[in-house]
This record gives C-alpha cells, sequence and structure tokens, in this order.
C-alpha cells in the first residue's frame, strides 16, 4: 500500500501550487507526532481547556426504553465548544504555530468546526477565516455569530449548492492563494495526504479514552461502537483504537429524505468512487463526474464525499455502513433529550438513530458505545422550524 | 514529435511566441464555442485550450467558475466537448488542449477518455488536479496515444518538484503565473522571470505562462520571457455573447502583443 493512500483510496489530487505545502505539511506533522514538547503541550490543553476525558455515560433510561443492549455514550459534547471538532483544531493550530503560519483558516458545515478553529486561533493567537456556505450560514446561525464572537471572520460561499463542499473549495482556493503564510485547517479526515491521517490521528483520543473507560466500567470490551459519518472524523476518532479487536463497528450516514428520493448525502448507498477535493474516494456524482447536491437535516453530513479510510475499511468487511433518515435522526434527538436530558446535535442523532434500530435486536449483556459527537443547542432553532414552531 | 512540439520547435525558429486563447466548451453555446474557436485561429492563435466545465472547478476564480456553471447548465460535459472536437476538427488543423478536472476523466476511465480524445483530434490535456505524482497511469497511456499531457508549474515549486514535473509534461510545461486561482491579479515585479530562468536551468521544454494574463501589455511582457502566453478569464468574461468585435479586437491586440 502507498504511504499516502488506503487501499486504492486517498493521495494527494491537487493543484501543483498546494503540493509543496502538502509535502512541508506531511514532514511538519511526522516531526511532530513524535515531537515529546508539542505532545506534552497538546496532553495539557487536551486536560485543561478541553476537559479530556470526556466521560463514558451509561444512558440508563434510553437503553431501558430500547429494552435491549446497554448504549453507553461518549460524551464529546461535553468537549470545550461542545464537539470532538476541536480535539483536531486545536491539534492543527498548534500544528500551524510550529511550521510558522500566523494565518489559519477552515470550512465549516454545521459550524462546530469553524468555532473548533476560531477558538483554536483565540487560544494560540492566529489570524482565523472561516469559509461557510450560505444555506449553512442560515440554518446554523448560532454558530455564525459565536464564531464573530471569537474574533474570526465568516466569509459567506455563494456559488455552487452553498453548502459544505462548496466551502471546501473555496478554503481550498484561499489556501492556494495564501499557502506561504496560512494554514488550513480541515476539518474532516478527508482532502489531500497527509490530512486524513492527521485529523485522524488528532481524534484518535476519543477512541483511546472510551476504551479505557468501557474496561473500567464493565471490565470487557464492547460488542458494538456506532458512530455517524460526515466526512467522518468523529467515526475514525472512535474506530481507529479499536481496529485490531474483534468488535463490530457501525457507520452511519445521512439518508435524508430517503435513498429513492435522491436528496440524501448516503455516498455508500447511492455513490461510486471519484476523485474530489483532493483524494480518491467514494462520491455522489452523475455519469458524467459532476458532483451531485446533497440534503440532510443535520448540515454535518450534508456532503457528497467521505473520507477516504471510510471506503477502505468498508472493503474490507471491517466496518459496516448504513444510513438514518432525517425523521429517524429527529426522533432520535426528541428521544435522548426526553429519557437522559441530553440534546444531541442533529448529526449525532443519527448514530442514536441506528442504537434506536439495532439495541432492541440484542439481548440485555450486549454493549454498544455511541459516539455523541456533538451537543444539540446549535440545532434547536432548526428543529424548532422544522416542527413549526416560532421561538 | 506531438502537434504541439512541432509547434513550439517551429515557433523557436522564427523567434515568435505563441499566443493560446481559452474558451469554456459550451459558455454561452457549443455552436457559439465553435465560431469563437474558429476566430482564435484567424486572429492568429496559436494553439486553442478548450475548457471541460466542472461542478467543482477548485483551481479557478469566479469569471471561469461561473462560465462552467452556465455550459453545465446547458447540458455539456466532457463527452461532448469530445465529440464537439470531432466537430471543430472538420474546420481546422490547430492544435487544441483540453482543459478538465480529473474526476470528470476518472469516471470516463483514463485509457478511454485518452483514446476518445486523440481520435476525435485533441492534441493534449491540462489537469491542474492531477499532478504528475498520481498521473502514472495517465502518463503512460497518452504517451501510447501521442497525447501531450501537459503538467503545470507554480511559484511554490521546489526544485524537486521543478524536475519531476519538467520530466513528465510533453507538448509544454504550464507555468502558473501567481500563487492563486485563474482570473487573479498579476504581479509583474521580475519574480516570473526569476522562476522561469530557474526552470530552465533545468529543462528545455517549451514554457507557457497562464493565470492572471488579462491585458495586452501583461502579455507582452510575459511573451518577453516565456514561449507562449495563455490567456483565459479575460477571454471568457468578452466571450459571453459570443463572436463580437470587441472580443475580435481584444484577439488582434493580444496577438499584436505576443511576439
Amino acid at each position: 500500500m502507498k504511504k499516502d493512500y488506503f487501499g486504492p483510496y486517498g493521495g494527494r489530487f491537487v493543484p501543483e501550487t498546494l503540493m509543496p505545502a502538502l509535502i512541508e505539511l506531511e514532514q511538519a506533522y511526522l516531526k511532530y507526532r513524535k515531537d515529546k514538547d508539542f505532545q506534552k503541550e497538546l496532553a495539557h490543553l487536551q486536560k485543561t481547556y478541553i476537559g479530556r476525558p470526556t466521560s463514558l455515560y451509561f444512558a440508563k433510561r434510553f437503553t431501558e426504553h430500547l429494552g435491549g443492549a446497554k448504549v453507553y455514550l461518549k460524551r464529546e459534547d461535553l468537549a470545550h465548544t461542545g464537539a470532538h471538532k476541536i480535539n483536531n483544531a486545536l491539534g492543527q493550530a498548534l500544528l500551524a504555530k510550529r511550521i510558522g503560519k500566523k494565518r489559519i483558516i477552515a470550512e465549516t458545515g454545521a459550524g462546530q468546526h469553524g468555532v473548533a478553529t476560531a477558538t483554536g486561533a483565540a487560544l494560540i493567537g492566529l489570524e482565523c477565516e472561516i469559509y461557510m456556505g450560505s444555506v449553512d450560514m442560515k440554518r446554523q446561525a448560532l454558530n455564525v455569530f459565536r464564531m464573530r464572537l471569537l474574533g474570526a471572520r465568516v466569509i459567506e460561499v455563494a456559488v455552487g449548492s452553498q453548502t459544505l463542499k462548496d466551502a471546501i473549495n473555496e478554503s481550498l482556493r484561499d489556501w492556494t492563494t495564501n499557502v506561504r503564510t496560512t494554514h488550513y485547517v480541515l476539518g474532516t479526515v478527508f482532502g489531500p495526504h497527509p490530512f486524513p491521517s492527521m485529523v485522524r490521528d488528532f481524534q484518535s483520543i476519543i477512541g483511546k479514552e472510551a476504551k479505557k473507560q468501557i474496561l473500567q466500567a464493565e471490565g470487557r470490551l464492547p460488542d458494538y461502537l456506532v458512530a455517524c459519518v460526515g466526512g467522518g472524523s468523529n467515526a475514525m476518532g472512535l474506530f481507529h483504537e479499536f481496529l485490531g479487536d474483534d468488535i463490530k463497528m457501525v457507520g452511519v450516514e445521512a439518508g435524508g429524505k430517503g435513498i429513492e428520493t435522491g436528496e440524501h448525502a448516503a455516498r455508500f448507498a447511492g455513490g461510486s468512487v471519484g476523485v474530489f477535493q483532493g483524494c480518491k474516494t467514494y462520491l455522489l456524482q452523475d455519469d458524467d463526474g459532476n458532483v451531485l447536491g446533497t440534503h440532510s437535516v443535520s448540515a454535518g453530513l450534508d456532503y457528497a464525499s467521505i473520507g477516504p479510510q471510510h471506503p477502505y475499511l468498508r472493503d474490507s468487511g471491517r466496518v459496516q455502513y448504513t444510513y438514518a433518515t432525517d425523521d429517524e435522526a429527529l426522533a432520535a434527538f426528541e428521544l435522548l433529550s426526553k429519557t437522559e436530558g441530553i440534546i444531541p446535535a442533529l448529526e449525532s442523532a443519527h448514530a442514536l438513530a441506528e442504537a434506536v434500530k439495532l439495541a432492541p435486536k440484542l439481548s440485555k449483556d450486549k454493549i454498544i458505545i455511541i459516539n455523541l459527537s456533538g451537543r444539540g443547542d446549535k440545532d434547536v432553532q432548526h428543529v424548532a422550524n422544522i416542527k413549526g414552531i416560532k421561538l | 514529435m506531438n502537434k504541439i512540439e512541432k509547434l513550439f520547435k517551429k515557433l523557436k525558429a522564427q523567434n515568435k511566441k505563441a499566443l493560446i486563447p481559452y474558451i469554456m466548451a459550451g459558455d454561452p453555446s457549443l455552436e457559439k464555442t465553435k465560431e469563437i474557436a474558429l476566430m482564435f485561429e484567424e486572429c492568429g492563435a496559436d494553439i486553442v485550450e478548450l475548457g471541460v466545465p466542472f461542478t467543482d472547478p477548485l483551481a479557478d476564480g469566479p469569471t471561469i467558475q461561473r462560465a462552467a456553471e452556465r455550459a453545465l447548465k446547458n447540458g455539456v460535459s466532457l463527452r461532448k466537448v469530445i465529440s464537439f472536437v470531432k466537430d471543430l476538427r472538420q474546420k481546422t488543423k490547430i492544435p487544441l488542449v483540453l482543459m478538465t478536472y480529473y474526476n470528470p476523466v476518472f469516471k470516463y476511465g483514463e485509457g478511454e477518455f485518452i483514446v476518445d480524445a486523440k481520435d476525435a483530434g485533441v492534441d493534449g490535456v491540462i489537469i491542474p488536479d492531477l499532478p504528475p505524482d498520481e498521473a502514472g497511469g495517465f502518463i503512460k497511456l497518452s504517451k501510447k496515444a501521442g497525447l501531450a499531457a501537459i503538467f503545470l508549474l507554480a511559484p511554490t515549486s521546489t526544485e524537486d518538484r521543478i524536475k519531476k514535473v519538467a520530466s513528465a509534461s510533453t507538448g509544454f510545461i504550464y507555468y502558473v503565473s501567481i500563487t492563486g486561482i485563474t482570473g487573479a491579479q498579476l504581479l509583474l515585479d521580475g519574480s516570473i522571470e526569476k522562476s522561469i530562468n530557474g526552470i530552465r536551468r533545468i529543462t528545455d521544454k517549451p514554457i507557457a505562462v497562464g493565470f492572471g494574463v488579462s491585458t495586452p501589455d501583461e502579455a507582452a511582457s510575459i511573451a518577453g520571457i516565456a514561449d507562449g502566453v495563455i490567456v483565459g478569464s479575460a477571454i471568457v468574461k468578452k466571450a459571453q455573447t459570443g463572436v463580437d468585435e470587441e472580443l475580435r479586437d481584444f484577439l488582434f491586440k493580444l496577438r499584436e502583443a505576443i511576439k
């Protein structure tokens, strides 16, 4: 396997202008991955600033309601800024400083990665600009204001589908223009090498903690891991540490209004292999290789492609992939709120929706860990709108 | 020798520089694109570069992005551009180069694309998001077919990169004049000349410069240091309704400037 590939997936499909920066970034990432000072600084901030380790919580009433396997939640919603995105954003912001960049940029869909990057920039003292599609700015208005409060400039992307993929295009264009002074904090396990591996490594703390915590709580490994998959960083973060263990893993894509309607973001159910935004992976595309529009109730999953390690894990059968529809996710969103007093992000609600289907089919001695990748405050307004309630 | 290589050899012997105008195929329509391409030839262009529309053109600025959106709305695809070239070939022998993103080629099938493009009369292909590092198969197949695989160099390219790109590129080397996207502001501060001299120390392949060349004056400056000048966004802006006096006049002025 080529070092920048996962089987046939991955690679570095970018304009020449960016190639030297990616090579430089790869070298820096390999160096600092083993650098004791860097790791010490990161670990210190993970503990004192992000609030790690996040807890692994047994969702007793949710479990009782489903009447089957025990459901544990890995509480990334309790990480500073309210989602797992900070794990990667902070890591990359520290790295950017070490390689002498003064400015960081990022794309954002749901706004969580934008908020996390703006937070990292404020903490470390870097200039920060965030690209966000017009459609997403509307449905995630709260996060737009949060980013501005944090001192970042939010740049509206009004071209194409005006969602995450267009925000990534604009970020790549900005990076191409300002590559000498700027680091692009890509928010997921996607894009050109080394991003898929680097982001996974920054997120893998989720699985490392979860493993220790479940061994402490139950004295054994879980039977299932479940996580939602947009680009796929929270899923890789949870799965990575367990890849060598004999347990099942499920990635949940956004089924939108149903696969048959064409309005979804289920790349495995409705896509094929393509090359997009820097890597070879699964993609929702037409017969001419143009990228199709997507739909999901959750902005963070509303994306036409998926990180390249995911199809690799799918081909080998190591991870199963399924999808949850908007309606299923919304039902799970409300169910967890009412049974546990935890309002999940709509993205994470897709993983919960899978648990709603899976847990009742399993006996009570089985254990499922769900990555509760983010909290749902940002989605409250949007869900109210969907339900026709005026706040 | 490929048609493009022959052309540059001939121009060099005559101490002339190549004018390479770009147009997005299908903007405003394939019929008009044909008229525009033939007008380019009439005005003395040496090579015509045809853009293939793609939904996510990440190396392009707003002018070409919007042109691609219009062409896609007209139903233009890579397949249609290839049959368009076949049609255009009935009228002209001018060297034709396609500029496309990689995914349409990948979806088409690399081998099939190269054979079909060559058969239709395409002479070279530029794929901005396919660096030589990822183009092993493409380089091999295009060589076999006699299609030029034109790779790009940028102001950020290191000596290692220059060596790699220069050895992979056939036809010519496309030097991106700015760290940025198509249609951005050109900076004529001597840095382009310095970079090109650096490339020339490593290779004697022809170098054409594009991205950001928007006026005849700029084209004249670039022609003084490179073997060819590519003009894209500035033409696309003027070509939205097809051939008119303004567009024709612009091409004449570019031709006069590039000597």
